[in-house]
């Protein structure tokens, strides 16, 4: 993708293997750099990116680093890329600024694995400087002169601009929400080349890009958050053991809290969203049932445009259809909360009107609780 | 008096003829809101219940003297309709709708700012004068009239904060819902210096979560220009980071966006900081 907009990467293909990763690395005349494919940062610290100069170091780098996982992600792949005879290391991220609600671009002459560092200690070694702006379209003199300082060379000079304002293109066309080149290295053969990149895309622009489709990329996410996904549910998978299901992201994380306050775990975050559709229930129920941590399933419902006799519906389809033999505890208020409530009762379960208890609950079923 | 609106706000629904839109113009015509009229392009002549819809949002105001807007439009569509309401005479634009592109909302915003009007949203559940008037898709019985004002940035954990308010009676004078979006239309700040101006109200409830710095913007206003109480719940504490939590802008990222340091920037300005939602009515 960054090729496709004009700047430079260094050679280099994907490998799978350790002997694809040799291979590849002779392709590139043996001296290589083996590098770790996790959608997540901070692979250089954890030893996930190796420099190699023979085909055999290649392979047993890529052996090494293919066993690994970074931040919880197993490595499925290596990038096996030429190494670059490196002068200096910059640092460049276009992204949104929330509090200014502008397009900005990150940049420091300090780039390379420890930009986190320099944020922290060294902040005015990073400038941000706002992208074309609606409020002031053309106002690039900051960020022009800040380059003419820092890359002595005009051929240098040249180069970066025009990486920015790629950069720039790239992230409005594709609906970015982060386009990072770290490191943006200068090599000595006077190239400005993007040495590693990270680009998000904005998700709900997704339907505009359906060019961007063949990017998702499956080892990002839990089977389960993937289901979940499908099935139209934001969700997210936890450590702790009490499943939750409940309607709207605000509170199904105060939910989350509030268990943890109350000395248990929970198991996932899931919100069901806003529909009202007994079907959607049930399709949660099942996904939250896969998980064999769990010891008890909470579902807490405040009905707005969600009806609780849905809900209600969905949950007595979930007993029926899916053999549930954990203990349920379910707190149901709001649109025909009562209705729900009472369809619930005559079926043997119970069902709460405050969160509060529902939680205490849950708790004292997984066999925590501290309150 | 509340703020943004009351029994005198004339309102429009852009959308009207779309499951949610109906649905949701009934229902804030139940509750006493003034829905006055309703925009669907090339649908103008028809009716829903017993209000006109109108193929442009210039027609339904001249018709009607419509000052507010509210948009059910798909996400595609949204800002387009936002625009049109702005350029049409509309003061006050609240839209509901999920699933903007944050680029959208980054060119609208900046739009909006030259022009005579207030966007509420996107991605929100809308605003509420209990008694007077409800414009958004929040259940209008748990509310009640007070002197409580509640500014959140969620949808049903509003409901969950108001309920517990209710049940204590502690009425509300307006609640607004102003989105889960990374960028929306109006901030905490513009509302506290209403709710502070505001006669009515007494007490102030915030709630926040994760991601992005409003809540620490908010504080520092709140140091210098809140008198009123400030009672705050923020959700997601145990979030983890680098997931999207539901909401667009619900995501701690490099460092930044964590639950602890929105509280401590609170807590350094004076809001009384609770733990769990039902605890905020007896920090009241």
């Amino acid at each position: 993708m960054l090729e496709q907009y004009g700047i430079a990467v260094p050679k280099g293909e994907l490998a799978r293997t350790a002997e694809q990763a040799a291979k590849a690395a002779g392709g590139l005349g043996g001296g290589a750099v083996i590098k770790a494919q996790v959608l997540t940062g901070g692979r250089g610290k954890a030893g996930a990116i190796r420099v190699v100069s023979s085909q055999e170091e290649a392979e047993s780098a890529a052996k090494q680093i293919l066993a690994m996982s970074v931040k919880g992600f197993s490595v499925e792949q290596v990038l096996v890329t030429e190494r670059l005879d490196i002068k200096a290391e910059y640092y460049a991220a276009i992204t949104v600024d929330r509090r200014a609600k502008a397009v900005i671009l990150i940049i420091s002459a300090a780039g390379g694995m420890d930009i986190e560092e320099i944020a922290e200690e060294k902040p005015e070694k990073i400038r941000r400087f706002p992208m074309h702006s609606v409020a002031e379209p053309d106002n690039t003199e900051g960020l022009e002169q800040w380059l003419s300082e820092s890359f002595a060379d005009q051929m240098l000079l040249n180069q970066a601009l025009r990486i920015t304002q790629n950069m720039d293109r790239l992230f409005r066309d594709k609906d970015c929400s982060l386009v990072e080149i770290n490191p943006l290295a200068v090599t000595a053969q006077g190239q400005v080349v993007a040495a590693d990149a990270k680009i998000v895309f904005d998700d709900n622009a997704l339907p505009q890009h359906p060019d961007l489709a063949g990017f998702g990329n499956a080892e990002e996410y839990t089977c389960d958050e993937l289901e979940a996904r499908d099935a139209g549910l934001s969700f997210v998978s936890l450590s702790g053991e009490i499943g939750c299901m409940v309607n709207g992201a605000g509170l199904a994380m105060a939910t989350m809290d509030c268990i943890e306050l109350a000395g248990g775990r929970a198991a996932n975050f899931l919100d069901v969203g806003g529909s009202s559709n007994p079907q959607k229930v049930l399709g949660a129920m099942r996904i939250l049932l896969r998980n064999e941590q769990l010891k008890v399933i909470l579902v807490n419902i405040f009905g707005g445009i969600t009806r609780c006799d849905d809900v209600a519906q969905g949950i007595l389809w979930a007993r029926d259809q899916l053999g549930i033999t954990l203990p349920v505890v379910i707190r149901l208020i709001g649109t025909n909360g009562k209705k729900g409530r009472d369809m619930l009762g005559k079926a043997g379960l119970t069902a709460t009107r405050r969160m509060s208890d529902a939680i205490d609950e849950a708790v004292a079923c997984a066999g925590g609780g501290s309150r | 008096m509340s703020i943004l609106i009351d029994e005198q706000t004339r309102v429009i629904v852009q959308g009207i003829t779309g499951r949610d839109g109906s649905f949701h113009a009934e229902s804030m015509r139940e509750y006493g809101t003034k829905v006055v009229g309703g925009v669907t392009p090339g649908k103008g002549g028809r009716t829903v219940g017993a209000i006109p819809v109108f193929n442009t949002v210039h027609d339904a105001v001249a018709k009607t003297g419509a000052q507010c807007s509210v948009v059910f439009v798909p996400a595609a569509f949204a800002p387009d309709a936002i625009r049109e309401a702005a350029d049409s005479g509309i003061r006050l634009v609240v839209c509901i709708t999920e699933g903007i592109p944050v680029l959208r909302m980054v060119d609208l915003y900046h739009e909006l700012k030259d022009k005579n009007v207030r966007l509420i949203g996107p991605n929100c559940p809308g605003i509420i004068s209990p008694g007077k008037c409800k414009v958004g898709i929040m259940p209008g019985q748990i509310h009640k009239p007070g002197a409580v004002g509640v500014i959140s940035r969620s949808g049903t954990l509003t409901y969950e904060v108001v309920y517990d308010l209710t049940e204590r009676n502690l009425g509300q004078s307006t609640c607004i819902g102003i989105g889960g979006d990374p960028i929306v239309g109006t901030g905490y700040v513009d509302l506290l210096e209403m709710f502070e101006k505001d006669e009515q109200t007494d007490a102030i409830v915030l709630i926040g979560e994760i991601g992005g710095e409003a809540e620490e913007e908010a504080a520092s206003f709140i140091k210098t220009s809140v008198r009123k109480k400030i009672v705050a719940f923020i959700s997601g504490r145990t979030a983890p980071p680098g997931k999207q939590m539901g909401h667009a802008g619900a995501i701690i990222s490099g460092g930044k966006g964590g639950a602890e340091a929105k509280v401590e920037a609170l807590r350094d300005a004076g809001v009384v900081v609770v733990e769990r939602p039902d605890q905020i009515p007896d920090a009241l």
